[in-house]
């Protein structure tokens, strides 16, 4: 009797999260997959139905690839996966130097003051995120903050155009998903068994031989834990390019909303985001596999 | 050694400084009285006095912390939940598809989960007639399908360290799961509840991409709001409104601080 109830009750727990994430988490992407093969049409929804039930029983499919026709066939969702990769390896590569040292910094501090630096890196994470995009407009346009900063300074004559460019899309990225590296990356600096370093140390082992040997090999898993949690979302980036990038920043991310809410393309828009799965797909997949792994660990 | 300490202190200094100075900035350029955000034109605190009677502002404020208490009540239960099964129930049929679902929108893209549930939900209105439209409704569901993995995260690692011997022992003692996990398991993990809460709550109030595909004309929550007005440029206005939003999100914080410390300190922890 208690076995079944506690059956019962298990499946109770289970049911609600399960059931929302099925219905508002995997359908939806079904529905995207299943939207990007159909033709798009003037109306609401601006898309066709796949399949028409004509007369009675005699189904009509509309299947129409058009939507990852424009992929192949116009350069512009080429270069802005391509590029899209290229500014996701360049922010998460900023992240991984910054954090590293920062992350090792608060590992090896006295005990008591490592919460409190923890904190500090979290803490702007609590703050809008739109609002720290924001207030780099003003640090980096042309008669921003840190042009007069270099001015004065005699550094340069002329101001350096620097907003609306993809260096400034760099450097929001860096600051908006730096505390994602930092965290994990502490987690496992944190837990790491100094005695092997004292070890290295007795065998004559120099510091940066030793780091390189023992510190940087077991703190392998944070670092790529950060790196997927800034990778991953990072690619499919807009506000970031939208308000610090130019319009010649091509980003994936700004693509796929032109399409929905410009062209109001709705097929076009969803085979962007398939594609963007497609590319994601290894790296999420990686992240789950490690997250599993980890949480085991701790479990 | 030393010198070595030093250098990364510095590196530490200094990434403190990268990531704090931006928003101290912010604040500052706040109380500046000129128009033009980047010339000091004396101290004042005008911008905020126009903030508060823009009632575009206003409306979106109340409309987001209406869905942000909401979304942040329904992703702790949720989220709650999704962790309890995820550490107390080690084999069940589909367990890598709730574990992959769970941590899936945690990296995400929003931009395409944003596409995905407005999908969803113009198919859903055309199959059923339900929902009516892009609401508060279909903000909230949307919120709560991305921030309870976040709960989940914050729950699941409070859980798993947890000591079982209390609960077994109440067991032994005859009470029933139920009165187990509500009289023993939910006090020990209450500050991962208050954390993940926050965080949900957080997590909303600050959306831009998901909200902006799945609102509607009747329904733009607060980010949506400073979103349009920031891409149109730097605005003192939206100076005063992020210090404002930066204030609050500090005193929250304290407060969540010093009961989450006080519970450790009670829990032993």
């Amino acid at each position: 009797m208690k076995a079944v109830s506690g059956r019962a009750g298990r499946f109770l727990v289970g049911l609600a999260p399960y059931a929302w994430l099925v219905l508002f988490f995997l359908i939806p992407f079904l529905i995207v997959f299943k939207i990007s093969l159909s033709e798009a049409r003037m109306g609401i929804p601006p898309y066709m139905p796949l399949v028409e039930w004509a007369d009675g029983a005699v189904a009509q499919w509309h299947i129409s690839l058009a939507g990852y026709g424009a992929l192949f066939s116009d350069d512009l969702y080429a270069l802005a996966y391509l590029s899209s990769l290229r500014l996701a390896a360049i922010a998460t590569i900023g992240c991984l130097l910054l954090g590293y040292p920062a992350a090792y910094a608060i590992a090896r501090s006295p005990g008591h003051v490592r919460q409190p630096l923890l904190m500090l890196v979290a803490l702007p994470f609590w703050t809008s995120f739109l609002i720290r995009v924001y207030a780099w407009i003003g640090i980096l346009k042309n008669e921003g903050l840190l042009n007069m900063a270099l001015q004065a300074l005699g550094i340069i004559d002329e101001p350096l155009q620097i907003l609306e460019t993809d260096w400034a899309v760099s450097i929001g990225m860096i600051y908006s998903y730096l505390p994602f590296m930092i965290l994990p990356l502490y987690a496992t600096l944190e837990k790491m068994d100094l005695s092997l370093l004292e070890a290295a140390a007795d065998l004559g082992c120099k510091p940066f031989k030793a780091f390189l040997a023992v510190t940087l090999p077991l703190s392998m898993p944070g670092i790529i834990a950060g790196s997927m949690l800034v990778f991953i979302p990072a690619v499919g980036e807009f506000v970031i390019p939208d308000l610090l990038g130019g319009p010649d920043t091509l980003m994936i991310g700004k693509v796929l909303w032109a399409e929905f809410f410009d062209n109001r393309d709705w097929p076009a828009a969803s085979a962007v985001a398939v594609a963007m799965l497609v590319v994601l797909v290894v790296p999420i997949m990686a992240f789950q596999h490690f997250e599993t792994k980890r949480a085991e660990r701790e479990g | 050694m030393n010198n070595r300490a030093a250098a990364l202190y510095t590196a530490l200094a200094l990434v403190y400084a990268f990531l704090y100075l931006p928003i101290v900035l912010l604040v500052i350029y706040s109380f500046n009285a000129s128009r033009l955000v980047t010339v000091w034109g004396g101290f004042s605190t005008k911008w905020y006095g126009e903030l508060m009677h823009d009632h575009q502002v206003l409306d979106a404020a109340w409309l987001s912390i209406k869905i942000a208490l909401m979304n942040a009540t329904l992703a702790t239960l949720l989220g709650t939940l999704a962790a309890v099964v995820l550490v107390r129930f080690q084999r069940f049929p589909g367990r890598a598809l709730f574990t992959g679902m769970v941590s899936a929108p945690l990296v995400m893209p929003e931009i395409i989960t944003g596409l995905a549930l407005l999908l969803l939900f113009v198919g859903m209105e055309h199959l059923i007639g339900w929902p009516d439209g892009r609401s508060m409704t279909t903000i909230v569901i949307a919120h709560v399908t991305f921030s309870l993995s976040f709960v989940t995260v914050v729950v699941r690692s409070r859980l798993s360290q947890m000591d079982r011997s209390l609960e077994e022992a109440a067991m032994d003692l005859g009470a029933r799961p139920l009165t187990v996990f509500l009289r023993i398991t939910l006090p020990i993990i209450a500050p991962s509840l208050v954390a993940g809460w926050l965080l949900a709550f957080t997590l909303s109030v600050d959306d831009v991409v998901i909200s902006a595909f799945v609102s509607g004309p009747g329904s733009t929550p607060l980010p949506i709001v400073i979103f349009s007005k920031v891409r149109l440029g730097v605005s003192p206005e939206i100076n005063a409104l992020a210090t404002i939003v930066v204030a609050l999100v500090g005193v929250a914080i304290a407060i969540a601080g010093r009961v989450m410390m006080r519970n450790e300190r009670a829990s032993g922890g």
